[in-house]
């Protein structure tokens, strides 16, 4: 195995609701390799976008940090002072939010925004500046010479993603978050955007997160993907594996549950029963009393996620380590 | 397949924008000239991308809008020339299930007094007995178990699934033979769409109801629509039409073909091994400012002189297959 550029242990963020205690992640280990793209794919609710803002320290108010750490290539991120925070966020990790299209300043140009982003972390002339934006932009396949002057409103809904794509990269991060950075385009963009992404990872070599609850979506670029359910990671595998040979009844059943548009359509069953209360989870498994091979021991313990060989981590009582 | 239920004819809708304090009033037009028709009982998917005017055709359909020309028909009449007790009758015969079922209930009524009103307007029940009863009844269908658990419940205490399915429930208390479902399971996981999907289907065939549905997805529309038909907007026109599976596999509209090689699929081998599609421009033309000719033909790999004077219209290709294009039909 390469080595890690991030590491999670035992991170747990809690939210205070008018029920109660939330815990949107729960004990959640994870490491994310140098130089790969991971997918991190669950389903609405399940944490798994509380779980990326929480490497770069960002909870919301009602939200904290319970326990656990977040080690960036070896540094305790959460005991970083707010100085070297700041810096940390965006010249290490940048990240796109979901509908980040409208983050853009509808009253700068494309290319005061490089700018403001560029000077808030380093000095810098603005010929070095433009010269940096201008391959960017051309790298995210836009007409530098022309969208550099727009304006927001100019551009159209890819073409903003794009554009944040390339303020993204500006200061040369070396992890990317991308927050279902596809949801709000149309098929055809999406498409295009999916790709541009592959492409940039093959030519920087960047490390990205890419958080999704389209299969489709991460099917096309991931390397590795994880699996999230009600606040826990319960696989992780590299991408064929995971959808040629899910190995937890969850992964299986989400799998099995997407119609496809394109080839044969298989056989497509849904997950019986609904989505538990996030606040009053339950017990041992979270998934047990949705799945079928529940056991007296997945109603009482909880499994804890272990290696079963292959690089393959797996949350279910079903196997043993490897 | 049954007699023909609605009747699209020629319908298109205009709808006016600007021509407040700044600024000339203009019309866009969300639905140009489609006609279609939905028999008894069948299943038809609509598909197209946000903003295609698939929603508004749906609505068309259902008396909700007036078309700004052609017809609608339902069983042989004009929808907009019926007398008030016909109207009403159509009302009736035409429901909607809405995508966000967080909207479509009042949240300041209870389960039971957001599904009796209807129950009592069309004089299903009779007496507040008969309409506890058949609420029950409904929510029983829907799956919603013990029934009493929701009747006194208020939709905040409901899960979206619930919810879509109470939803489901009241748009089939009034027995109607047409429901348009209008991007029905877009706001649901992945795990709760197939069962939604299913319990929709389920009814549909116990009551023989023709359903319109809306949906961006080309895969649920498969799934929904397997045993009916597919039709795919672009930009207010309809450009193809056809048996579900028959336009999936073999699609024959250049946009049809872009479109469905660039559905995201759960299989990495398939999504890696497909290529970016041979697109002239990404950008959709403003639908303010539409091309003359064929609204495909700006972005259109295939197009030729004739797709930039000549609107194409749907004409037969093939079985049942009816496709909008100069140089594929």
């Amino acid at each position: 195995m390469t080595e890690n550029l991030v590491s999670i242990r035992g991170l747990t963020v809690e939210f205070r609701v008018p029920r109660g205690i939330l815990r949107a992640v729960d004990e959640v280990d994870l490491d994310i390799c140098k130089g790969e793209i991971l997918g991190l794919v669950g389903e609405s609710g399940c944490g798994k976008s509380v779980l990326a803002h929480a490497i770069i320290k960002q909870v919301d108010p009602n939200g904290y940090i319970k326990g656990g750490k977040v080690l960036f290539e070896g540094k305790d991120v959460f005991s970083m002072s707010e100085e070297d925070l700041r810096r940390f966020r965006w010249k290490d990790v940048a990240i796109i939010f979901q509908g980040a299209q409208n983050a853009l300043n509808p009253v700068m140009r494309v290319f005061d925004h490089m700018i403001d982003t560029v000077l808030a972390h380093e000095k810098s002339s603005k010929e070095e500046i433009l010269k940096r934006s201008f391959d960017l932009i051309k790298m995210v396949r836009l007409d530098a010479d022309r969208v550099l002057k727009l304006y927001p409103h100019e551009l159209s809904g890819g073409m903003k993603q794009r554009v944040i794509s390339a303020m993204s990269l500006l200061l040369s991060p070396k992890f990317l978050i991308l927050d279902e950075p596809t949801s709000s385009l149309d098929v055809l963009t999406q498409k295009y955007f999916l790709r541009l992404m592959r492409d940039i990872h093959e030519k920087t070599g960047i490390t990205m997160l890419f958080i999704t609850h389209d299969l489709g979506c991460v099917a096309e670029v991931a390397d590795r993907i994880a699996v999230m359910y009600l606040a826990n990671i319960i696989e992780i595998g590299d991408v064929k594996e995971i959808f040629y040979d899910p190995k937890h009844p969850y992964t299986a059943a989400l799998i099995k549950s997407i119609p496809s548009a394109i080839g044969k359509m298989g056989e497509i069953k849904p997950i019986p029963g609904p989505i538990p209360d996030p606040v009053f989870p339950p017990s041992g498994c979270r998934f047990h009393p949705r799945c079928q091979y529940a056991s007296d021991k997945c109603r009482k313990e909880r499994p804890s996620i272990i290696n079963i060989g292959g690089g393959r981590l797996v949350a279910c009582h079903l196997y043993t380590q490897g | 397949m049954g007699s023909v239920l609605i009747d699209v004819k020629d319908v298109s809708k205009f709808f006016s924008i600007g021509g407040r304090l700044f600024g000339k009033k203009r019309s866009v037009c969300a639905v140009d000239n489609v006609s279609f028709c939905i028999n008894e009982g069948e299943t038809v998917a609509l598909v197209g991308e946000s903003g295609c005017g698939k929603s508004t055709l749906g609505r068309l359909a259902l008396g909700v809008l007036q078309p700004t020309s052609g017809k609608i028909l339902f069983r042989g009449k004009d929808i907009w020339r019926l007398n008030r007790s016909e109207f009403k009758e159509f009302r009736r015969n035409a429901q909607i299930i809405h995508q966000d079922p967080y909207d479509t209930l009042n949240p300041m009524r209870t389960i039971y007094q957001s599904l009796s009103p209807p129950l009592m307007h069309y004089k299903i029940a009779r007496n507040r007995r008969e309409c506890w009863e058949k609420a029950s009844e409904l929510l029983k269908m829907v799956g919603l178990v013990p029934p009493e658990d929701f009747l006194q419940r208020y939709p905040a205490r409901l899960s979206g699934g619930q919810m879509q399915r109470i939803a489901i429930a009241r748009a089939i208390s009034v027995n109607p033979s047409f429901i348009v479902a209008d991007e029905a399971v877009s706001m649901l996981d992945a795990s709760l769409r197939i069962e939604i999907l299913d319990l929709l289907l389920d009814l549909k065939r116990k009551f023989n109801m023709a359903c319109l549905f809306i949906t961006h997805d080309f895969g649920v529309a498969r799934y929904f629509a397997r045993d009916g038909r597919i039709l795919v907007m672009y930009l207010g026109s309809i450009i193809e039409e056809g048996p579900t599976e028959d336009v999936i596999l073999d699609p024959i509209h250049p946009y049809t073909k872009i479109l469905l090689d660039c559905v995201p699929v759960p299989n990495p081998e398939v999504a890696r091994s497909r290529g970016l599609p041979h697109l002239k421009s990404l950008e959709v033309p403003s639908i303010t400012n539409m091309p003359p000719g064929c609204k495909f033909y700006t972005r259109c790999p295939y197009g030729e002189d004739i797709c930039s004077q000549k609107v194409p219209t749907l004409k037969p290709s093939g079985k049942d297959r009816l496709v909008a294009c100069h140089m594929f039909s």
